[in-house]
């Protein structure tokens, strides 16, 4: 029997042949992939032919009839009964930098240049998974880096209040009482209650700080008595947890102290005198610009919107409520709207003499507005995640904010990375909004120089806008693709 | 111990309210000096001007990112009559609707933002208008070929107008009185307006002239067309400050009539030294080599001189930014001095 079957079957692989000439190489695919069928000819045709075109004429638009070099519109425009006119990128040269820097001072642009190169360093040391350092790093690029690019981008000297001092406080005993609370005991223990106490009296006494009462000088910082009191309350509030878990625990007692130190040392940092010009903000403008609402709106959307999308999933109806009426409002009213309420209604509601500073309302407008949405995007995550996963988080005896942090969070926010890498894309393009409250973005310095009669030309527009969508599209296409690489790297097989 | 702790803050409160409010409070040392508008600048060293984000010849920003034209150098000429020095001006590019609420807020010490002067912002706004510094007006731009020079004889034209603007009512009244018939082509956008025009869909375009003449840079033969010297319609565009504070508006008013005066007196950027020591006591006395005239302006008595070392006088200024020397090519016309033909008046310092 075997040796009857062995005659015809194969005792080893057959050697893979290549595929017949006639379906192979180039004339082949054309063939296949084009001219298959009469109609597949003619489309491949016509829309060949439209292609050619298309290439042809955004090729002579932006090279061979475009004017590279020249001092003035004379160079840009064409000579009598000449063709129809290119792009004028003599144009986007003689501008160059004042798209890039709007109107900061030439001999002070070292420090924009500084404040950017340290930037890329930051980011491209966090952003690359090889690089390692990455908690100090982080902690460079969150805490210390803001302040840096504040104090050399402005020039620092401000004259810094008694009750901006006490709301950084109160943020960061806010932010301790919220992560160390529990461990301290919670409302149940004495610590506790008078760290719950204290954030309130902080809260009134930053809203009673404005009252006129006198002022205290101290490390170039102007309290009256109601911030002073707002300050020591802060104070209070993060020395109580701190007792509180070191009766209970006996450890890392540092830990809810330090938020409340970091922001001293930010409030005294912004108050001194570096000997730096100042700068104020409304030279800054161009790319510069456009980064820095966008990255700032970037920075504070995400860890906003993480709290107010777990905001609106808790069972606390006071909270929750707070949260879907913010989140709604913000999502209620177009950006444009928010731009230009933060412009020309703040002061109007502002006391007399109280001013603040242009960039500031559209920096906060942008992140509000940007914090919406991010929460709804993370509320998504939060939802997709099983219940099994909450209450196997519970089971194990964590606290809410314990198993927010290590169980769920980070279970959610991988799930969503295209949704949030869309805000953060939407928004960096929405930044191009504050030009109509006089902020000059890439595209605002982009528009004004469309304004100089020395260049008026009938090509100089489009050139302009061409170059700034270009750079726009740059930072996008460059944003999107860092967010695939960073879902494939933390894609633990949910891919279907 | 929560009630001691409470109990305590409570203490510490009182005590620290008593401890300073004792202190001596010498904010108002600054009210003084920041309740006038004069006072104010002069403390911040630095002249806050509002301008326009971008309109060619009146307020744009060169290839070094310095800001030049016409309004832009009415805050220089400001600036260097309070601080004998013109760089000492801080721009705030305002957009039209920016424009009052900054004025108003206190963003901007001047308005220097080719704002026309009408009865309704000179009164329900709170604004002082400090003169005109452009008489601007509803014009027409036709092709040469068609060979016409006057807007008298453009009976029968297809005039492109934008729609729901005085613009468009000028023109209807114009044609009306003037017993000529046209064919009007209305459309939303002034940048779709241009474009018809360029196009050829009409034989006339219509705004306000000194828009006509930044349009004209624009189209692809700027040469091939001509403004018509007739203006239809008043468009007076002049420097602004806040109602209430009259040292302050009088700074502003008579530093535009300082540049007047100069050119009436022939006196230039380049020989405004030489002509201190001029004979003509009119000279002498814009100039501040007689009287006080600076000092009951609040600044000193070489304001007039220092302004128009800094800038020129208005003719010069008009030349520099707007006129046939540059490519917008604007012609004097109604801007010319009233010796000249044109309506430029101002008062006499004596």
């Amino acid at each position: 029997m075997e040796e009857q079957v062995s005659g015809y079957v194969a005792d080893q692989q057959i050697p893979s042949r290549p595929a017949p000439a006639s379906d192979r190489g180039i004339v082949h695919a054309v063939q296949k992939n084009l001219f298959a069928t009469p109609v597949d000819s003619v489309l491949s045709i016509v829309f060949g032919a439209f292609a050619i075109w298309l290439a042809w004429s955004i090729l002579s638009w932006a090279v061979f009839d475009a004017t590279f070099v020249g001092g003035d519109r004379a160079s840009c425009l064409t000579p009598e009964g000449g063709e129809s006119e290119g792009a004028c990128w003599a144009f986007v040269g003689a501008k160059f930098s004042q798209f890039m820097y709007g109107s900061y001072p030439i001999d002070l642009r070292w420090r924009p240049n500084l404040v950017g190169i340290v930037f890329v360093l930051l980011v491209a040391g966090f952003a690359i998974p090889k690089v390692p350092f990455k908690a100090l790093n982080g902690w460079l690029l969150f805490a210390v880096f803001p302040v840096f690019a504040l104090v050399l981008l402005t020039g620092a000297g401000f004259d810094v209040s008694g009750g901006f001092t006490a709301f950084l406080m109160l943020m960061a005993a806010t932010a301790a009482y919220l992560l160390y609370g529990d461990d301290a005991g919670g409302l149940a223990a004495w610590p506790g209650r008078v760290a719950a106490i204290a954030l309130i009296a902080c809260f009134a006494g930053i809203v009673m700080s404005s009252l006129d009462t006198g002022t205290i000088r101290f490390a170039g910082i102007t309290f009256t008595v109601w911030s002073l009191l707002a300050c020591l309350s802060a104070i209070l509030s993060v020395g109580a947890i701190a007792l509180g878990m070191a009766q209970r625990a006996g450890v890392q007692i540092w830990r809810p102290v330090l938020p409340v130190i970091v922001a001293t040392i930010v409030a005294v940092l912004l108050a001194e005198d570096y000997g730096l010009r100042p700068v104020s903000t409304n030279l800054w403008g161009g790319l510069m610009l456009t980064l820095i609402v966008a990255v700032t709106g970037i920075a504070a959307s995400l860890p906003l919107g993480v709290l107010l999308a777990l905001g609106r999933q808790s069972d606390m109806p006071a909270i929750r409520t707070v949260c879907v009426i913010f989140i709604e409002f913000w999502r209620g009213v177009p950006l444009i709207t928010v731009l230009f309420m933060a412009a020309f209604m703040l002061p109007l509601l502002m006391p007399s003499g109280v001013t603040f500073n242009q960039l500031l309302r559209a920096l906060v407008g942008v992140a509000l507005f940007s914090a919406a949405y991010m929460a709804e995007v993370i509320r998504g995550g939060l939802q997709a995640i099983p219940r099994g996963q909450y209450e196997g988080a519970q089971s194990l005896g964590l606290s809410y904010w314990q198993s927010m942090r290590m169980i769920i969070l980070p279970q959610a926010l991988k799930l969503v990375i295209p949704g949030i890498v869309n805000t953060f894309i939407g928004l960096f393009k929405d930044t191009s909004l504050v030009y109509i409250i006089g902020l000059a973005d890439l595209l605002g310095t982009v528009r004004r120089g469309f304004s100089d009669p020395n260049w008026i030309t009938p090509s100089t527009a489009a050139t302009g806008l061409v170059f700034a969508g270009f750079v726009f599209w740059l930072f996008c296409f460059g944003m999107s693709r860092y967010s695939l690489f960073v879902e494939r790297r933390l894609d633990t097989g949910h891919k279907r | 111990m929560k009630k001691y702790l409470i109990a305590g803050l409570a203490g510490v409160a009182s005590l620290t309210m008593a401890g300073t409010s004792a202190i001596a409070q010498d904010d108002d040392k600054n009210m003084a000096a920041s309740s006038s508008t004069l006072g104010s600048v002069q403390s911040a060293g630095e002249l806050r001007c509002g301008v326009n984000t971008g309109l060619p010849g009146f307020a744009s920003q060169n290839d070094a990112g310095e800001w030049q034209g016409l309004d832009v150098d009415y805050c220089r000429a400001i600036a260097a009559a309070i601080f004998g020095d013109a760089t000492k001006v801080s721009y705030t590019p305002l957009s039209a609707v920016q424009r009052f609420p900054a004025l108003q807020n206190n963003e901007v010490d001047v308005l220097a933002r080719n704002t026309t002067w009408t009865m309704d912002r000179d009164t329900k706004l709170g604004l002082v208008f400090g003169g005109v510094n452009y008489y601007d007006g509803q014009g027409f731009m036709v092709r040469k070929e068609i060979g016409v020079s006057s807007a008298k004889e453009l009976d029968g034209a297809t005039v492109c107008v934008q729609s729901g603007t005085t613009t468009e009512l000028n023109l209807t009244d114009y044609f009306n009185s003037n017993g000529m018939s046209y064919n009007p082509v209305v459309i939303e956008s002034q940048d779709n307006v241009n474009q018809a025009y360029e196009s050829g869909r009409c034989d006339v375009l219509t705004t306000d002239a000194s828009g006509l003449y930044a349009t004209r840079l624009e189209l692809a033969d700027s040469d091939a067309h001509i403004v018509l010297p007739e203006i239809i319609s008043k468009e007076p565009l002049g420097p602004a400050v806040r109602q209430g504070d009259d040292t302050w508006a009088n700074i502003v008013q008579w530093v535009h009539f300082a540049l007047l005066n100069a050119e009436e007196l022939g006196v230039t950027q380049e020989n405004v030294e030489e002509m201190k020591s001029s004979d003509d006591p009119s000279i002498r006395r814009l100039l501040g080599a007689d009287g006080n005239f600076g000092e009951v302006l609040g600044l000193e008595n070489d304001w007039a001189a220092n302004a128009i070392a800094a800038v020129g006088n208005y003719g010069e200024v008009f030349e520099r930014n707007v006129g046939t020397s540059t490519p917008l090519g604007i012609e004097r016309g109604l801007n010319n001095l009233w010796t000249n033909g044109g309506v430029q008046y101002a008062p006499p310092v004596r």
